[in-house]
């Protein structure tokens, strides 16, 4: 027998039992589906989250104020102290190092917001003007805030889409005054509206400079610092320079905690990879109940051919001869199962990305291969206790049955 | 060319030992012609199982071109049926999705001959049997005395030396059982070893050659015109 005729025959037994053939394909097309769209999924989630951190920037340390592994342990804690504030005068002294190309600090709050009568609550972030190039924004009408000293506030802001079309409706907010908390701002810009941005909602967003907003919450203490070192290489240099200033303007103490955005966006990484195999291990299961169901519909087909394999046995076919077409049966069902699982696994996500453009849902090559191959291996392993069943049948006993 | 000595075959039914073969020795020389008859549970057709190497004695010896065949690893046994020993049955077993054509070809692709060759005798036997306008149709399209001449190509095909037929008009009507008969009879004048078993006084006759089989053992063997 070759490839050939092997191919033949159980074309031959796969195509003249539709209903058979149809189940099992749905089954196993099911599994590989599955393990398609759920890694698809996983996949889509890994990039979104690793998109959303690159388009920061990778050259970004930020500066948080206290230091969160030894934070139980300070001596500070035993009396009472809370780690010592994250101020502009940190920020400011960080210029000091070679390898940074700009800072922002950052301060945030909540507040109430109003013009004439129209009034929301809202997110307010005190920065300077680095932060629009930090956070790589683009301006729709007028300026972001200008170059100033970080301890000297200015009635300026710039506000997002969202808190112009509220505030403002179809009014041109260039030039007038609105209310923040009890201070009086005027508005100078407005922040494109940017599909996508990791934490705070931009087009929600009012932005000061970072000494009004030290004013309006009464809260000298910053949120975060963000600073951009000069390229990807000196992103060491830069965080050893901004520990050594921190460290030497709080007495000695390490108490600030610093984030590569590397380190972030590899932790993130790793987590939608760990998420992705894992997903696909549940699809995997459905591949092994397929496997469960192909080894089922294959007993029965054996049972019901009994008389066709006493004569096979009768004209001369060996006990391998039988097991190779049986299982030949099996692996062609699984084979053909598994593509077009794969199809229908494509075509799911391709549908869902007109739903969901934000996603981009491809299963990983991996995902592809190992659901291939998970299928047909277990197509033949459970076509294998079938098949050596057939292969055992007793051929006075088999063509004795019609 | 066949010879039995001393054949035994025992089968277990539940606690009983029911004995279908007893002592039973047997010389068939090539190009005979050979009828089987007998009641019921004679052990007729457990005779033809394991002329044919289906089946295996208890005891005794079954030698086939003076080779010891009992002794054969179960696929041994399969080559020698695929080289040696051609089977008609009563209920055809023709695989019902395969066409006439497919049907005929089966053993001689588990035998591995080149496609060409294949094609080339089917045709040659499509044209010996009169149905070369069947090739295409499959078993449902066809009539019991087609299908089983498509049984008979297929049992000849591999050219064997013996053609085992167990009941072959059993399934037919009068007139297909004797063009069948006939069938056989040609191939049989030709000098293939013919074996039939059957139950049908008249087909039995015909035979050369007649063994009546009673309990499991040879009772009667006449040679010579009935």
């Amino acid at each position: 027998m070759n490839i050939k005729d092997i191919f033949l025959f159980t074309i031959h037994a796969v195509t003249s039992n539709r209903i058979r053939t149809i189940l099992m394909l749905v089954a196993m097309s099911i599994g590989v589906g599955s393990v398609v769209i759920l890694t698809s999924i996983g996949e889509g989630a890994r990039h979104y989250v690793t998109d959303e951190f690159s388009a920061l920037g990778t050259n970004l340390i930020i500066v948080l104020p206290g230091r969160t592994e030894t934070a139980g342990n300070q001596a500070g804690m035993l009396f009472g102290k809370t780690p010592r504030d994250l101020t502009v005068y940190d920020a400011d002294s960080i210029h000091r190092s070679p390898y940074i190309k700009q800072i922002a600090p950052i301060s945030v709050g909540s507040a109430t917001i109003s013009y004439k009568q129209r009034s929301r609550e809202g997110p307010v972030i005190g920065s300077s003007a680095s932060l629009l190039d930090i956070r790589h924004w683009e301006m729709a009408q007028g300026k972001f805030l200008p170059v100033m000293d970080y301890d000297r506030g200015s009635p300026v802001c710039v506000i997002g889409a969202e808190t112009k079309r509220e505030l403002f409706a179809n009014e041109n907010p260039l030039g007038k005054w609105l209310r923040i908390g009890d201070r009086r701002f005027r508005v100078i810009g407005v922040i494109a509206s940017e599909g996508r941005s990791v934490g705070v909602d931009v087009e929600k967003l009012v932005i000061v400079p970072v000494a009004s907003a030290i004013a309006i919450f009464d809260n000298p203490s910053l949120f975060r610092i963000m600073v951009e070192s000069k390229n990807r290489d000196m992103v060491p240099s830069a965080i050893k320079d901004v520990e050594r200033i921190i460290r030497e303007r709080h007495q000695g103490k390490d108490d600030v905690t610093l984030i590569t955005q590397d380190a972030v966006l590899g932790t993130f990484d790793k987590i939608f990879t760990a998420l992705t195999f894992t997903v696909a291990g549940i699809g995997a299961i459905s591949l092994f109940v397929a496997g469960i169901l192909i080894m089922n519909v294959m007993l029965v087909t054996v049972s019901q051919r009994t008389s066709e394999i006493g004569l096979l046995k009768a004209i001369g076919a060996s006990k391998q001869q039988i097991t190779i077409l049986f299982m030949g049966e099996a692996a062609l069902l699984s084979l053909i199962g598994a593509l077009a699982g794969i199809g229908f696994g494509i075509l799911v996500t391709q549908t869902a990305e007109i739903f969901f453009p934000k996603m981009t849902l491809v299963a990983p090559w991996w995902a592809l291969v190992a659901a291939m191959a998970t299928a047909i291996t277990t197509g033949i392993l459970f076509g294998l206790l079938p098949a050596r069943r057939a292969a055992r049948l007793d051929p006075v006993t088999a063509l004795s049955r019609r | 060319m066949i010879r039995l000595e001393k054949v035994e075959r025992i089968f277990q039914v539940g606690d009983q030992q029911v004995t279908a073969l007893n002592k039973v020795d047997l010389n068939i020389e090539a190009g005979e012609y050979i009828s089987i008859m007998g009641p019921s549970g004679s052990g007729k057709s457990t005779l033809l199982n394991i002329l044919g190497l289906l089946d295996r004695p208890n005891r005794g010896q079954y030698l086939l071109d003076g080779k010891d065949v009992t002794s054969l690893t179960d696929d041994e046994q399969a080559f020698t049926r695929q080289q040696k020993i051609g089977f008609v049955f009563q209920f055809f077993h023709l695989i019902p999705r395969l066409t006439a054509e497919a049907n005929i070809e089966l053993p001689m692709i588990l035998a591995g001959i080149p496609e060409q060759e294949r094609k080339d005798r089917i045709h040659t036997v499509l044209k010996a049997i009169g149905l070369e306008n069947r090739a295409d149709h499959r078993p449902d399209q066809l009539s019991g005395g087609q299908l089983q001449r498509i049984a008979i190509a297929r049992a000849t095909i591999m050219q064997p030396k013996v053609l085992l037929a167990d009941e072959p008009t059993g399934n037919l009507d009068q007139h297909s059982g004797g063009e069948i008969i006939q069938l056989l009879e040609d191939l049989n004048s030709k000098g293939l070893t013919l074996i039939i078993v059957t139950h049908d006084m008249n087909i039995g006759k015909r035979a050369r050659r007649r063994i009546r089989i009673v309990d499991g053992q040879i009772s009667a063997d006449e040679t010579g015109v009935a």
